[in-house]
């Protein structure tokens, strides 16, 4: 279970995030929902360790990660995946997974790259292919499979649905579903209302660096107002 | 024919040389995007302790290779020593830190092979079983340069199956494009970091040791080679080793066929190579747009303005200078003509990189070509102090007008490489052009008029220039155009948003920063009565960084008393045995624990004082 409690976070001196509470249990898929620059991505990253200035506190399986290096927090079960993809664009897609590569772990689901190939079949066609020749669509799959490569019990999801074609967004709502099947609990960062409804078990909206709602989507929609204030809609 | 078919071949061979010293240096940079200065000082050691293996084990031909590749693990280990205890600590400091560092590590490394090898030069065996020449079309060839010309493709070779052919390899390709990103994946970045070094290193040690058999092993290789070595790594795109090993070869062989044509040109012809293919290819032949720069930088933090305070204890400062004549002694005298000079000289430079944001490798260029027009205008044009003092700052400013004309069009490490290359082509000229600069000997008899022939004297003409110059400069870096600057140097993108043409004001930032270098190179020519090479050497170069460094980087005060502080340590160290040795550990002293500089330091300090104050305060 990852606890993330008083998360403050800021860029040079403008601070970004103002102390967000929020957690996600085992099993679960949880969205953080938020308007741009509402301070998801900033939340994802600080959880892994890549902001420098921050304070507060970020448990998994109530061991206290905050502070330690990034590929530490990665080991203890934590995966990432980057809004931006950062594929390694110079290496080929094979080279790619294995750099995410890790030991098995028995507390988490194992991918090996031939049971990634069967969850993104484009991937396997591609798998010479360098990182910078792929489509948008197959650089986001890539970077998602990159990360399952590590064995991970927890992803951190950064806007999957972000400039991608619509079929390619049913494509990864299904992979989604089909994680969280597997036992994978998830974090899942979106702008998208519609596509968070459909693979995701609790909302946490995020404005300015604050948390404002944490429950169901049931909840939420019998409160329009909140979703109209918070989110773009 | 033939004779040119030999040509190509020593080519060739010089190829393979320049391509194992400057790969390792590639790799390290892609790796840890650390600019390596120590590179040419793993170079020596590799040399020097192939030299000592192989004329001691005297095995023949397993003695030979055994010995190269003791050599070589050698230099590896003395890497990975210097990454885990220094470098490690600065991944995340500005690269002049690492810069400036790695010099320290320059010195320290001389010094300690001094101690060991001794100042004689070493001339070693020839390889066993490679000792002769073959006749090719009838030309005589080396057996070794053959070796070597095999030598060469097949580090590249087996580099290049390391890193496409095992898991090692493939995470140092990644950490080259995005090192943030791997550690995410659960990489631990500072393992790769150090193998990666050590790999580095190692090539560094195997291109000197194989170089025993070709050159003497003296105390000079290490700074003769590094500039070669940088040059190539540009030309290739940094972290690109095929890139290296292309311009390897561009550079040797056009260089095996221009010396027939002037024979002196060896010297400047990398530069000339180098400038070109950065201004068709502002990333080298195999970079790429982006290699060139880490993750995105801790926004730099405002320029901060002298407070009432300082302004004040500076006036006073000032006030004494004036009047030490009066009480000061002959030799205090001399200290503090270098002192203005010095200052200057980094208030110049400070201006460049704090205030324009170009960080120069070479800035000693524009503060030698003051000196050398002065001296030069005396000597050829029978010019009294004051015209040929008018000379220098038009010399510098010349100067820099023209090679500024190309740097501003790059950024990043790949400017800092050029400012390089340009003090690298006029140090090959004043070298060499023997007949108009004296060469080595140097320009003699460049003494002050006669007016103001005494030590007291001239410190009043020392200090109305000096002073003058820094005070032009505190009032530009102040004016609209400062501004400019500054804004282009917080976000170069929004400055060329709201219509600015950045590149004209960085220009002309440039040739101002030259013509007061130019400036400080006239005083300090008439104060010494002579001018060498060594004004615009590399070592000049990074004097002034350090002076930068000392002060910090961001107060505009921060380079005055930058520039004391190194002038009162240089007088006292250099005086002592193994100074560069001491030099060289103190520099890392400052770049490990005073990361902002003794200005930064001290204003750390007072930070603390107060907050302890307030703190005491609250609690009452
Ligand atoms: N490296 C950075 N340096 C300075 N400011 C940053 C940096 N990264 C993000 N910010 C700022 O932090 C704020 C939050 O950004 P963040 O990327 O966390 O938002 P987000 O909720 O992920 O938005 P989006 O939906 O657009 O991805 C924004 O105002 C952004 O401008
Ligand atoms: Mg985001």
């Amino acid at each position: 279970m990852l606890e993330v409690s008083n998360l403050t976070a800021s860029y040079g001196g403008a601070s970004i995030l103002n102390g967000i509470s929020l957690e996600v249990r085992n099993d679960q898929v949880v969205a953080l929902l938020g308007r741009n620059g509402a301070g998801k991505s900033t939340t994802m990253k600080s959880i892994m360790g890549l902001v420098r200035q921050k304070s507060g506190s970020v448990k998994y399986d109530g061991v206290e990660v905050m502070g330690r290096e990034s590929y530490l927090i990665c080991r203890t079960g934590l995966g990432y995946v980057p809004e931006d993809r950062r594929v390694f664009t110079d290496l080929t897609v094979e080279e790619n997974l294995e750099v995410g590569r890790r030991d098995a772990r028995d507390d988490a689901p194992v991918w090996t790259i031939e049971r990634l190939y069967e969850l993104f079949p484009n991937l396997k066609e591609r798998r010479r292919n360098l990182g910078k020749q792929l489509s948008g669509g197959e650089q986001q799959m890539l970077t998602i499979a990159r990360t399952l490569m590590g064995n991970p019990k927890t992803i951190l999801l950064d806007e999957p649905s972000e400039g991608i074609a619509p079929v390619i967004v049913e494509q990864m709502a299904r992979v989604i579903a089909q994680l969280k099947s597997e036992g994978l609990s998830i974090l899942l960062s979106e702008q998208n209302l519609h596509f968070a409804r459909l693979v995701c078990d609790r909302a946490c909206i995020i404005e300015k660096g604050q948390v404002r709602y944490d429950g169901t989507f049931a909840d939420l929609d019998a409160n329009p107002d909140i979703s109209s204030q918070y989110l773009a809609v | 024919m033939s004779f040119y078919f030999a040509q190509l071949l020593t080519g060739l061979a010089n190829a393979s040389s320049l391509f194992l010293i400057s790969c390792g240096l590639s790799i390290i940079f892609g790796v840890t995007r650390i600019v390596n200065f120590a590179h040419g000082s793993f170079y020596m050691i590799g040399a020097y302790v192939a030299y000592s293996t192989i004329t001691t084990l005297d095995f023949g031909i397993l003695g030979f290779w055994g010995g190269v590749i003791f050599a070589s693990i050698v230099v590896g280990l003395v890497g990975l020593l210097v990454e885990v205890t220094i470098l490690r600590r600065i991944y995340h400091a500005p690269e002049l830190f690492q810069l400036v560092a790695t010099f320290g590590l320059v010195l320290i490394i001389q010094d300690l092979t001094l101690a060991i090898w001794g100042p004689q030069d070493y001339l070693g065996p020839r390889a066993p079983g490679l000792d002769r020449a073959v006749r090719i079309f009838g030309e005589p060839i080396p057996e070794y340069d053959l070796a070597l010309i095999v030598i060469g493709p097949l580090v590249l070779a087996a580099i290049w199956v390391l890193f496409h052919r095992t898991r090692w390899g493939v995470l140092v390709r990644a950490a080259t494009q995005d090192r943030e990103m791997i550690g995410a994946l659960g990489v631990n970045q500072a393992w790769l970091f150090s193998a990666a070094f050590m790999l580095g290193a190692f090539l560094a040690g195997l291109g000197g040791a194989l170089q025993v058999p070709r050159e003497s092993v003296n105390l000079q290789m290490d700074l003769s080679v590094i500039g070669q070595a940088f040059v190539v790594v540009v030309i290739g795109g940094m972290g690109s080793v095929t890139g290296a090993f292309v311009a390897a070869v561009l550079i040797s062989v056009l260089n095996a066929f221009a010396v027939l044509l002037f024979p002196q040109i060896s010297l400047v012809l990398p530069f000339l190579v180098m400038a070109v293919v950065l201004i068709v290819r502002p990333y080298g032949l195999f970079g790429k747009p982006g290699s060139g720069h880490g993750p995105a930088a801790e926004p730099e933090q405002p320029m901060r303005l002298m407070s009432k305070g300082e302004a004040g204890l500076l006036a006073v400062f000032v006030a004494l200078l004036a009047l030490s004549p009066l009480f000061a002694a002959n030799y205090t005298m001399v200290l503090l003509i270098d002192l203005l000079v010095a200052t200057l000289f980094a208030v110049s430079l400070h201006f460049l990189m704090g205030v324009g944001g170009m960080v120069s490798f070479g800035h000693a260029a524009y503060f030698g070509l003051g000196a050398y027009a002065a001296a030069l205008g005396v000597k050829f044009l029978g010019l009294g102090m004051i015209p040929a003092m008018i000379l220098g700052p038009i010399a510098g400013g010349l100067g820099a007008l023209l090679f500024g004309w190309f740097c501003v069009r790059l950024s990043g490490v790949y400017l800092a490489m050029l400012t390089l290359a340009a003090a690298q082509i006029l140090w090959g000229v004043t070298f060499q052009w023997q007949e108009f600069t004296g060469g080595d000997d140097g320009i003699l008899g460049v003494w002050p008029a006669s007016w103001a022939k005494s030590n007291q004297a001239y410190f009043y003409v020392a200090f109305v220039l000096c002073l003058g110059g820094i005070w032009l400069l505190q009032r530009v870096a102040h004016s609209p155009f400062g501004y400019t600057l500054r804004g282009g140097r917080d976000s170069a993108i929004r400055a060329e948003a709201i219509g600015i043409n950045l590149k004209r004001h960085q220009w002309m930032g440039f040739t101002l920063a030259g013509a007061v270098a130019g400036l400080a190179g006239v005083v300090f020519a008439f104060s010494k009565g002579s001018v060498f090479p060594d004004t615009l050497a590399i070592s000049k170069s990074v004097d002034g960084l350090v002076m930068v460094l000392l002060g910090g980087i961001h107060s505009l005060a921060g380079p005055i008393l930058g520039a004391g502080v190194f002038v009162l340590i240089e007088d006292w160290v250099t005086k002592l045995e193994f100074w560069r040795f001491i030099f060289g550990v103190i520099i890392l002293v400052v770049v490990l624990a005073a990361p902002d500089g003794v200005a930064g330091g001290v204003s750390r300090l007072r930070g603390l004082f107060s907050r302890r104050t307030k703190d005491g305060e609250a609690a009452q």
